[in-house]
């Protein structure tokens, strides 16, 4: 006003033509705008980079060597009664199977390979991964008629000859390799041309379990996302009812003083605790003084569990508040008792924000590390599977990025690749989650 | 009893359906309502009237204890339902409300169809033994609410989805489901044309036939209209009660005057 009084005489101005201070609000709005799309650009192009490394890195996991070869089953060695008694047959081990797989790739590399420069069938073994002779093993026991006869085996070869395929290994990497030589390679490369050794899709990464640290050709991921299932089981079955009634009692029922005002600080801070508190936690309440197993998916879904409740409690608090007190006010009017109006009306309305938050906290609690470290699931090595449900909760299991991480810090490069191919099936489980979540929140939203 | 229905209506015109007395409310510290005394005749309209904030919706909301549900809010005071204290310790107010039905400002359908929203308060109360009991009462509900004839084709369609005079009605006919004795109206046609003001109007008319009605409103004409009693509230006071005719045409309070004729408000 009093500047308006002061520059009384003011000429009159046109619209046509912007006057300065209007120029220059205009200017500040542009800049603002090109800021705001700076930031979403520079936060897309790192995601993009972040997508593209996961997958360039990641995805060799899901292809792995194989060497087609006929094996002669020798029932001279595998079954020297010859009365095809299978606890007989039992008692031959991988040693007895060993020979006659160097055999069956030995003559196929003097069927196909020009100047066979390999002098004896032990020679072989850098061709073939360890757990070969298991795996035909396994074979046999399952049908032990095939003894005597020559079988076609598709033979997971040795993570060396897998790397040279995929570009890892050279044969400048492999001066100093004892357990390769150039001449091997040469073998790889004509016996690829012939189509017995092949590149294939590896469902043994996703189904398998994990192998020892000489093996990655084996290790796959199957058993620690059974570990990860059992977890996430525990965490559903405990967080959802406890997070979702404690959030209806503070929300709704409680009286506002100072004890509840206390519980919602310490809600709220517990949400921001760091996870590896938690594992401690756990470590020396579920463990030490329960006495629970160590490793076991059932602690540590106890522990995300903790880790997991503000979360859903803090989420479904909010899609509480959320519902117009008009609704409530409808039902009490009508003389609904608080728990009728607040089950019969508030909780259906909502429901879609509990889901969505109840999920979230779950694909959190999917992707946790650190705390796992603490109750001993990172660093155990997840080989076999659990012969039952009862087993899936007690016995000994790694999780999912418990297990991309023990993979990470392995020696053999061959590791590396399977930690980024086990971050795509972590991502894959992520998203698959965050959709749920969206379409269940589409589904139930209503208006009022 | 319905035989002589005039009557019936002069008898019941005497009766006392609630009284209060010395009724304050706090809000934390602050004195909503003032030292209150009223009595509200059964089977009548009773308006109550006065500028914002001056307390009327709050004392509106204490006749059917619906002030527990904030937790700062304190009632001090008795209030008798036919001669029965309200605030006694003994009363459950779920029950209270099931006699003393609740109409809001804002119409405030449940999200579920038609249906749903009028047979809520009958299944809650138990008052229909089965489905076609439960028909019956929803038909007569909505006729008396007189929005029968638009959504008889369209029971099941969400409420929500309903015109706003249409919504209102809805939920004064979902009030008048649960067989209530007393229906409280908190400026029920604040959100509403003209258009549907006027059909809520006859149908608080109607209603006087069989319920006490007792009406917060922001118009004074809409007061004049349909009351027969009328409160003037002003501060947390109830300044002057009486006969709407006399309130508007002959006042004894000046405040009343000023606000009547304008002045303040």
């Amino acid at each position: 006003m009093t500047d308006a009084t002061a520059n009384s005489p003011q000429p009159k101005s046109s619209l046509l033509t912007v006057s300065p201070r209007v120029k220059q609000r205009n200017a500040a709005e542009a800049r603002f705008k090109m800021y705001g799309i700076a930031a979403v650009m520079t936060g897309l192009v790192f995601l993009v980079i972040l997508l593209a490394t996961i997958l360039f890195n990641g995805v060799g996991a899901f292809q792995q060597t194989f060497i087609e070869v006929p094996v002669y089953l020798d029932a001279a060695k595998l079954d020297k009664k010859g009365e095809r008694n299978i606890d007989d047959i039992k008692k031959v081990s991988t040693f007895g199977y060993t020979p006659l797989i160097e055999n069956a790739i030995f003559a196929a590399v003097e069927e196909n390979v020009d100047n066979n420069p390999l002098t004896a069938s032990k020679e072989t073994k850098a061709l073939i991964s360890a757990s070969a002779a298991a795996q035909v093993r396994d074979v046999v026991i399952a049908n032990p008629e095939m003894i005597g006869e020559t079988v076609d085996f598709r033979i997971l070869a040795a993570s060396r000859v897998d790397g040279y395929l995929k570009g890892r290994v050279t044969r400048d990497s492999i001066a100093r390799d004892k357990n390769i030589d150039a001449v091997h390679l040469d073998i790889v490369d004509q016996l690829r041309a012939k189509g017995i050794v092949k590149r294939e899709f590896n469902w043994a990464f996703i189904t398998g379990a994990d192998a020892s640290e000489s093996r990655p050709e084996q290790a796959g991921m199957g058993v620690s996302m059974l570990g990860s299932l059992f977890m996430m089981l525990v965490v559903l079955v405990l967080s959802l009812p406890i997070g979702v009634a404690a959030s209806i009692y503070l929300e709704e029922f409680a009286p506002q003083n100072k004890w509840t005002d206390l519980i919602e600080v310490n809600i709220s801070n517990l949400a921001a605790v760091p996870s590896i508190v938690f594992g401690i936690l756990g470590l020396a309440v579920f463990i030490q003084f329960a006495g629970l197993p160590q490793s076991a998916p059932l602690v540590g879904g106890l522990v995300l569990t903790l880790m997991t409740l503000p979360t859903i409690i803090i989420s479904t608090r909010a899609s509480l508040k959320s519902v117009p007190p008009s609704i409530r006010d409808a039902a009490l009017g009508l003389g609904a008792s608080k728990m009728q109006s607040v089950f019969h009306h508030v909780l259906p309305l909502a429901m879609p924000g509990i889901l969505t938050g109840t999920i979230i906290g779950l694909a959190q609690a999917l992707g946790e590390t650190a705390p796992l470290l603490l109750i001993g699931m990172v660093g155990y090595i997840a080989s076999n599977y659990p012969t039952g449900p009862i087993a899936g909760f007690m016995d000994p299991n790694s999780a999912m990025p418990a297990q991309i991480y023990e993979w990470a810090k392995r020696a053999d490069p061959a590791y590396y690749e399977r930690a980024w191919g086990g971050i795509i099936i972590l991502l894959v489980f992520l998203i698959t989650m965050n959709i749920i979540a969206i379409i269940l929140r589409r589904r139930f939203e209503r208006r009022w | 009893m319905y035989d002589n229905p005039n009557l019936e209506r002069k008898v019941a015109q005497q009766d006392t359906k609630i009284s209060a007395r010395n009724v304050q409310v706090f809000y934390g510290d602050t004195h909503a309502i003032k030292d209150v005394n009223i009595e509200i005749p059964s089977r009548t309209v009773t308006a109550f009237i006065g500028p914002s904030g001056c307390g009327k919706s709050t004392f509106l909301r204490c006749l059917n204890r619906m002030n527990d549900t904030i937790d700062i809010c304190r009632v001090e005071g008795d209030i008798d339902l036919d001669g029965e204290n309200i605030y006694d310790k003994r009363v459950d107010p779920v029950q209270l409300r099931a006699k003393v039905g609740m109409v809001f400002q804002k119409p405030n359908p449940f999200p579920k169809s038609i249906y749903d929203n009028i047979a809520y308060g009958p299944r809650i109360h138990g008052l229909a033994k089965n489905k076609a009991d439960l028909d019956e009462i929803v038909e007569k509900a909505l006729r008396r609410g007189a929005i029968w004839n638009e959504v008889k084709d369209r029971l099941h369609a969400p409420g929500t989805g309903l015109s706003g005079g249409q919504q209102q009605r809805l939920c004064i006919a979902r009030a008048v489901a649960t067989e209530p004795e007393v229906l409280l109206m908190d400026e029920p046609c604040s959100a509403l044309d003209p258009i549907a003001t006027s059909q809520v109007e006859e149908l608080i008319d109607e209603l006087r036939d069989q319920y006490s009605v007792v009406i917060v409103t922001h118009s004074m004409q809409q007061a004049a209209r349909v009351s027969q009693k009328t409160a003037f509230f002003h501060l947390g006071n109830l300044v002057e009660y009486g006969d709407t005719g006399q309130i508007f045409t002959n006042p004894q309070d000046s405040r009343t005057e000023s606000y009547i004729t304008g002045r303040i408000g």
